[in-house]
């Protein structure tokens, strides 16, 4: 296969990547119930060693291509034609460090907050890791959809059990609105399965024509799956519940790496495969993200409570980055892709700050807070950094994401690009007012005496942080991983005319 | 005329359980240890299961076939008989119904469900339907001093009954139509004569989907299933939700797809609102049980309505697919029921789903099984339910019925609200009181079996889709 790189490891990293969380998970059946010690330090070896092991990846990672890297290739169901195929290219490849990360810290935000079934809590945890892995590894479709899936139990199981007073709820709705969008997608796979000679390997589908008609059935069909985990404006409905009601870990997981894996399918999946369809239904796709990007800002100034108004914040940010995506251009696609970096670090920060506030006081209304900029100020510093990033200022992440995305939808749409930079505004409003709210006017009684962020709790927010002005202050780190790639898809979606010198130019004033 | 010995080899495994059948009966009278009459059985299964491999051919003047297709299913059968005789022991003491007929009663109809598999000519196929049936009728009343158990036998008896009846009505028609109840003979007859749009064949065809669909409990023919399932003995709900179900589908695909295989638009035309009826009303009317028993017969009455699309696909890969989906519901079903076995104690009765409040607590190993069992249920991967409706949608979408899988898909989407309720249950609520565990050697290795097939299936499942696809290359 020509679209395939030789492993430059010379070690399977990525079923290294894989099977580590879930040896962990198993090793973590045979501890004690009681030993809650051990538990939690083998956990957080398990996903420390992950991490480390996911570095390797950033360092040996070949930016000057669009191929597949450390490719692993077996026989799994040969009578179908299914392999047990995985690879990473420059869209991927940042997703699988983002969720080793986040593992890890939610591990450590999780330390003291989850107090009873501590096994079955990181059990769950690990077990999730490994199917996050490999939803963003895998190069064939029913792998894909194998992992894609197997992650709504343990994310069922960590909103419901662990989660706040009306999670069952929750739980259930985040369950049965993936599940019933994730089945229609299968039957898509299915169709398109037959259709290519069954073959379920992403990089050959890639490279066959399909009739405009049947990709525009496909193209909804993966929607319904892609749109219902963005979320995208009408199917967004379940994600303020999970959020809210998830335990702190689990709201971070959600935001920062499950509800990429909505656009990374449209950039995997809808993109490559169906470029007619992609490119005709590419203006419904822009009047929905607008839409969310509008209305989830204007919902988020009426939250009373922090954690949904968060939630929101994201259907909005969400919104931005399927506009990327759908300006098919590669302004627009490469800060779709950064901006879901960015959203997952900066929500990522706000739930585990969220988090550490709430096991204080153990309210979430916004209300019940005030003046803690005065008892905390080490937590107001850092939340107010997150606040900047998350509304987009300069020399922080979110400008340059923002940026290149706004840069890409006025060249799709110049409606959608003045109507989405209004969104910018709303969620200047929005963030501030929350901070203002929170941190500043007179200390409420609930906040008092409360005792700044612990050590434990700073390790947690300072990769953040630092991730932040990272990205803000030279994006070219990652945008060049995904220079090819993004080239190399949009070449197949524009039937190759994509100019590739504007990224470059922004760079370039970006610096 | 000299008497010609027929060929005996293709009965041996039947040979071998009659004779294990009629020996348990008498062993009951010496062994007073009823473990030992189970432990027997258990061997025996396993001999019958030995014999399968060489058995292969046709025997009593093409009456009687024995292939790839009617070896698979016996050796679904026999699992689940295995799998049933572990769970029954403690079961049977603890509710003082502990009886040696009950051994040899499921023999006899793990017998019939084999002679059913096999039968070439629906003479044998009655043959080993009343067998199967009349044995089940009895064991679903075993329980003499609980009147619903007395209702669950009299309500199958008499529903069964009358399905046997319309089986026999489409026969004669058959019979007088084409003047035999060989299948492959009727089915050169109806090439010949080209009756491919007679009514009178329709009307055979229609009492024959009929019939079957009592048997596999389709809507509408699905009445006695949650009564009887209710009533039952646990253990025997759990056999009759496997094999007689496994037997139907295997009749039903051999009948249709030998006899009538050159009129398969005309049956898929039957077979098609059929399928999507029960799937509607097993999944919709599960949604609202109280009583775990009666909500897996809903579900069970609903799967019959997913590997029905393997049928109505026609092709070898439909019915491949309805035999891996049979395999691996036979697991991940028994497992189910296993779980509610072990609730069940002298006192407490454990059948309502309320009772599952705070499993996960008072016992975490038995609640993550019921957990995988549920998923595996749903069809969420990596467990085998997934691999078993992944291949049947694929078959019927090949074979052309996309539409029938969207329909199918959501319906099974559907059925995921009931089975998460019992995960809810076990692990979003706290315990009400605390249940104990009635567990003993049998129900444990009865689980350890289940859930490693379906774990290993769900992962694994080249070799299984092989088979079901080499057992169904006859057609």
């Amino acid at each position: 296969m020509e679209q395939t790189m030789n492993n430059a490891l010379g070690f399977p990293i990525l079923s290294m990547l894989i099977c580590w969380p879930l040896v962990g998970a198993a090793f973590l059946l045979f501890i004690s119930r009681t030993n809650e010690k051990a538990i939690k330090m083998v956990s957080l070896l398990i996903s420390v060693a992950t991490f480390l092991l996911s570095i390797l990846l950033f360092s040996h990672f070949d930016k000057s291509t669009h191929l597949m890297q450390f490719v692993e290739r077996y026989e799994w169901i040969p009578y179908l034609n299914m392999h047990y195929h995985l690879g990473l290219d420059g869209i991927s490849v940042l997703f699988v460090l983002l969720a080793t990360l986040v593992t890890v810290l939610s591990v450590l935000i999780s330390w003291e907050s989850v107090k009873m079934k501590t096994k079955e809590f990181f059990i769950c945890l690990l077990v999730l890791e490994s199917a996050m892995i490999g939803v963003f590894c895998s190069l064939d479709f029913m792998l894909f959809y194998l992992f894609w899936e197997a992650m709504l139990i343990p994310m069922y199981l960590l909103i419901g059990v662990w989660g706040g007073p009306n999670r069952v709820y929750a739980a259930v709705k985040f369950f049965l609105y993936t599940l019933v969008g994730s089945v229609l997608m299968l039957v898509g796979i299915i169709v398109l399965y037959f259709y290519a000679g069954r073959s379920f390997n992403i990089l050959e589908l890639m490279t066959k024509a399909y009739p405009y008609k049947m990709q525009l059935m496909l193209f909804w069909a993966f929607f319904a799956a892609f749109a219902v985990k963005v979320p995208m404006f009408p199917v967004h409905t379940w994600l303020p519940d999970a959020h809210t009601e998830a335990p702190t870990a689990g709201s971070v997981i959600l935001a920062a790496v499950l509800i990429k894996m909505g656009a990374y399918g449209f950039l995997r999946f809808s993109l490559p495969l169906l470029p007619d369809a992609s490119r005709e239904m590419a203006p419904v796709m822009l009047a929905l993200s607008v839409i969310a990007i509008i209305y989830g800002g204007i919902i988020c100034l009426a939250q009373t409570d922090l954690k949904r108004l968060i939630a929101y914040s994201s259907v909005s940010h969400m919104g931005f980055v399927t506009l990327g995506i759908f300006a098919l251009n590669t302004q627009g696609v490469e800060g779709g892709i950064l901006q879901m970096l960015n959203h997952g670090i900066v929500t990522g920060a706000l739930f585990l700050s969220v988090g550490i506030i709430y096991e204080r006081t153990h309210t979430r209304v916004i209300a019940d807070y005030g003046g803690v900029a005065s008892v905390m100020p080490i937590y107001a510093s850092l939340f107010i950094v997150f606040t900047f990033a998350s509304i987009g200022l300069p020399a922080t992440n979110g400008f340059v994401g923002e940026f290149l995305i706004l840069l890409g939808g006025f060249k799709a749409s110049q409606w959608a690009g003045v109507l989405s930079a209004s969104g910018i505004i709303i969620g200047a409003g929005y963030m501030l007012w929350l901070y203002q709210r929170v941190f500043f006017m007179e200390t409420s009684q609930k906040v008092a005496g409360l005792q700044d962020i612990t050590t434990r709790e700073l390790m947690t927010l300072l990769p953040m942080v630092i991730l932040i002005f990272w990205i803000g202050i030279y994006p070219n780190t990652y945008l060049s991983f995904m220079h090819p790639s993004v080239q190399h898809l949009l070449e197949r979606v524009n039937g190759g005319s994509a100019p590739a010198v504007a990224v470059n130019a922004i760079t370039q004033i970006l610096r | 005329m000299p008497l010609i010995m027929p060929d005996l080899k293709p009965v041996m495994p039947e040979i071998v359980m009659t004779v294990i059948a009629i020996g348990m009966l008498l062993a009951e009278l010496v062994i007073k240890r009823k473990e030992t009459i189970g432990f027997l059985t258990i061997i025996g299964a396993g001999i019958a299961a030995f014999t399968l491999a060489g058995s292969m051919g046709t025997t009593f003047g093409g009456m009687y076939v024995s292939d790839g297709y009617s070896t698979f299913f016996k050796l679904i059968f026999l699992v689940n008989l295995i799998l049933t005789i572990l769970m029954s022991s403690r079961y049977l003491e603890t509710l003082k119904i502990n009886f040696g007929e009950y051994y040899s009663l499921i023999l006899f109809a793990t017998l019939g469900m084999m002679l059913m598999a096999s039968a070439a000519d629906i003479i044998v196929l009655y043959l080993g339907l009343e067998l199967m049936a009349l044995s089940t009728y009895i064991l679903a009343g075993f329980i003499r001093y609980d009147i619903k158990s007395n209702e669950a036998a009299m309500k199958y008896l008499l529903l069964g009954a009358f399905a046997s009846a319309i089986l026999l009505y489409g026969t004669s028609m058959i019979y007088g139509l084409t003047g035999t109840t060989n299948l492959r003979d009727i089915a050169v007859y109806i090439a010949k004569a080209e009756l491919a749009s007679n009514p009178v064949l329709m009307l055979s065809m229609i009492f024959f989907a009929v019939a079957f669909s009592f048997k596999i409990a389709a809507v509408p023919f699905h009445m006695w299933a949650p009564d009887a399932y209710e009533g039952a003995p646990t253990p025997i709900t759990a056999f009759m939700s496997v094999g007689p179900k496994a037997a139907g589908f295997a009749v039903l695909g051999r009948v249709f797809l030998t006899a009538f295989g050159s009129v398969r638009m005309d049956w898929a035309a039957i077979f098609i609102p059929i399928a999507i009826l029960t799937m509607a009303v097993g999944n919709i009317v599960a949604l609202s049980q109280t009583n775990i028993k009666r909500m897996l017969a809903y579900s069970s009455i609903a799967h019959a309505g997913y590997m029905l699309l393997g049928v109505i696909a026609g092709t070898p890969d439909g019915l491949a697919s309805m035999l891996n989906y049979m395999f691996i519901y036979a697991f991940m079903n028994i497992g189910a029921f296993a779980i509610i076995i072990m609730l069940r104690t002298e006192t407490f009765k454990g059948e309502d789903i309320a009772d599952y409040q705070g499993l996960s607590k008072t016992h975490p190993m038995a609640a993550a099984l019921m957990l995988i069992f549920m998923f595996s249920l749903t069809g969420i991967p990596p467990m085998a339910g997934f691999m078993g409706k992944f291949y049947l949608f694929m078959s019927a979408i090949n074979a052309g019925y996309t539409w029938l899988v969207i329909v199918a898909v959501l319906f099974s989407a559907i059925s995921a609200y009931f089975y998460l309720r019992i995960v809810m249950l076990m692990y979003m609520k706290e315990p009400k009181e605390t249940v104990q565990l009635n567990s003993s050697p049998g129900v444990a290795l009865a689980l350890v079996v289940t859930v490693g097939a379906v774990l290993f299936i769900g992962i694994l499942p080249s070799k299984f889709l092989l088979f079901a696809r080499l057992a169904a290359s006859a057609f």
